[in-house]
């Protein structure tokens, strides 16, 4: 009884994906699409199989997310040490923020014709986009969770002689992680974007490259595995987004735990339930951005 | 237990504090004999955990003296290991284990000290859980063994029971006194349950209206239980003075407690 109900949880979700596809084989083997609107999903997998044995597709995923990363670390980086700076100091508050809030107010793709000039179609415009792209949520979430630590523990730790450098190790920091993850979250999804968008406007290699060629000589197959690439890509970074908060927040976990040590095993499904949880409420959180 | 802790006396000397216009404690003297347990009490609002916090540092008084111990009143007591307070609320970090809690500000090596302070208030064997995984009444038992680790000589306890379910408040008078008795430093405790302040304290201060309204001494031995006709005649004496009526045209005579 309780076996087959969680076997029909599983199934359901896939019907309709799975007839979607098997409509969309059927109405391109008949002649009812295009292909020049939509290969069939056969065509799709076909190509892309071809392209992961000539090692096309590995190249280009590579720098793809050479490129994406490359910008996170930039971008991220330099948002995460200016939060810090404005959120640990009143002056550099005063001095900087409203400026950093202003700029925020861009919308980053409008910037793209000035990135050109300034940069080319080269490498740099790509990353500095990226860079651009995910500085803002980084920065803003960081920022947010410096302010939000609860005074009452940073007066704790004070008054137990804890300051400077150890205070941003075991109170500042611990207590903003969990917006600063946030901020990571929303970025990774954004790099995405941003890399979509500059190699799409411009690239001797990447995805991006590789489905513009392919729209060139009509290889719609070609373009729909570039855009299955991305999508894969933009899940692999939300499981490794979600990943790292399961990590570095595990006292987030155990909430409402109360008896953990009457039963282990009971305790570990318990638990086990609770992380799923959490993290399908982290996936949520981070799909409605 | 074994190591003597040093014992620190307070004296506050015409202590005024204000907030904005509101002038919340106008010339308070009180001293305190180290060694002592002493509580304040007080209507919410009367200043009493302005009083404890002026005496912790953690606020600067407008006027007046503090001293604690043989520290002169310029020496920076926030710095020192010596003065140690407890919250209302356990104020635990949620991201740091029981242990990691309770080692906050010490050196690595002095995890032995902080199990021991575990053990002492009853915890031990949950050095490894999050404070989450912990009642009400279990997160301010690790906030005591926190504050006990560093050997404090002024304990000060801003009404560390208050939120506390009437059983957990029992248990931890228990182990609060226990813990004074054998360590000997001096406890401050502000709280506003009479019977509280008079089953574990030396002396119950009254505060009103930024002064000291009654000092009464609680010469009773211990261990106390709360049913003995002496605490109930102390409690009930102390209340009758409580329960005088704020300033009225013809009642109770409320300058004559100041005095």
């Amino acid at each position: 009884m309780k076996t087959s109900r969680t076997w029909g949880k599983r199934v359901v979700p896939w019907i309709l994906p799975m007839l979607t596809l098997a409509a969309w084989e059927v109405s391109a083997r008949a002649g009812w699409l295009s292909l020049r609107i939509l290969p069939e999903p056969w065509a799709v997998a076909r190509a892309a199989w071809a392209l992961v044995q000539s090692g096309e597709m590995w190249s280009d995923v590579k720098v793809s997310a050479g490129r994406a990363l490359a910008g996170l670390a930039l971008g991220g980086g330099i948002g995460f040490m200016l939060a810090l700076a404005t959120g640990c100091s009143k002056p550099i508050e005063a001095a900087l923020d409203s400026t950093v809030q202003m700029i925020r107010n861009i919308p980053v793709l409008a910037m793209i014709p000035l990135v050109i000039l300034w940069f080319g179609i080269e490498e740099q415009a790509k990353i500095f986009l990226v860079a651009l792209g995910v500085f803002f949520p980084v920065y803003v979430n960081t920022f947010h969770g410096i302010r939000s630590v609860d005074p009452a523990l940073v007066e704790m730790a004070n008054s137990y002689g804890v300051r400077g450098f150890a205070l941003y190790r075991d109170v500042i920091l611990p207590g903003a992680l969990p917006s600063i993850l946030v901020g990571v979250r929303f970025a990774l999804g954004l790099m995405w974007v941003m890399l979509i968008v500059a190699e799409t406007i411009s690239a001797q290699s990447g995805i991006g490259y590789m489905t513009m060629n392919a729209r060139e000589f009509m290889q719609t197959d070609v373009v729909v595995v570039g855009i299955l690439l991305y999508a894969l890509l933009g899940k692999l970074a939300d499981v490794m987004a979600s990943g790292l908060e399961t990590w570095l927040l595990p006292w987030r976990s155990p909430h409402t735990v109360r008896a953990p040590r009457r039963s282990s095993a009971a305790h570990a499904a318990l638990t086990g339930a609770r992380q799923r949880l959490f993290k399908r409420r982290a996936a949520w959180r981070g799909a409605k951005a | 237990m074994s190591e003597a802790t040093q014992q620190a006396g307070v004296t506050l000397r015409s202590v005024s504090k204000r907030f904005g216009n509101r002038l919340v404690l106008d010339g308070l003297d009180l001293s305190i004999e180290a060694g002592a347990f002493v509580s304040i009490i007080g209507r919410s609002g009367c200043g009493k955990s302005t009083l404890l916090r002026l005496v912790a540092g953690l606020d600067a008084p407008d006027e007046g003296v503090i001293a604690v111990g043989e520290e002169g009143p310029a020496a920076s007591r926030r710095a020192s290991g010596h003065t140690r307070i407890m919250f209302q609320e356990a104020r635990l970090l949620p991201w740091k284990s029981v242990l990691g809690n309770v080692m906050l500000g010490c050196a690595v090596s002095e995890s032995d000290h902080a199990r021991a302070a575990l053990r002492e208030v009853g915890l031990g064997g949950r050095e490894r859980d999050w404070p989450a995984q912990l009642s009400g009444g279990q997160r301010q038992r690790v906030a005591l063994a926190r504050a006990l680790v560093h050997r404090p000589s002024l304990l000060l306890l801003d009404e560390p029971f208050g939120a506390l379910d009437a059983l957990t408040r029992l248990e931890m008078h228990k182990l609060v006194e226990r813990l004074w008795r054998e360590h000997r430093f001096t406890a401050l405790l502000v709280t506003h349950d009479v019977q509280e302040a008079v089953m574990l304290s030396d002396r119950v201060v009254y505060v009103e209206h930024g002064k000291i309204a009654l000092d009464e001494p609680v010469p009773l031995l211990r261990p106390r239980t709360r049913t003995t006709p002496a605490v109930a005649h102390i409690e009930g004496r102390i209340l009758q003075r409580l329960l005088v009526p704020e300033p009225m045209p013809r009642g109770g005579d409320v300058k004559g407690l100041a005095a």
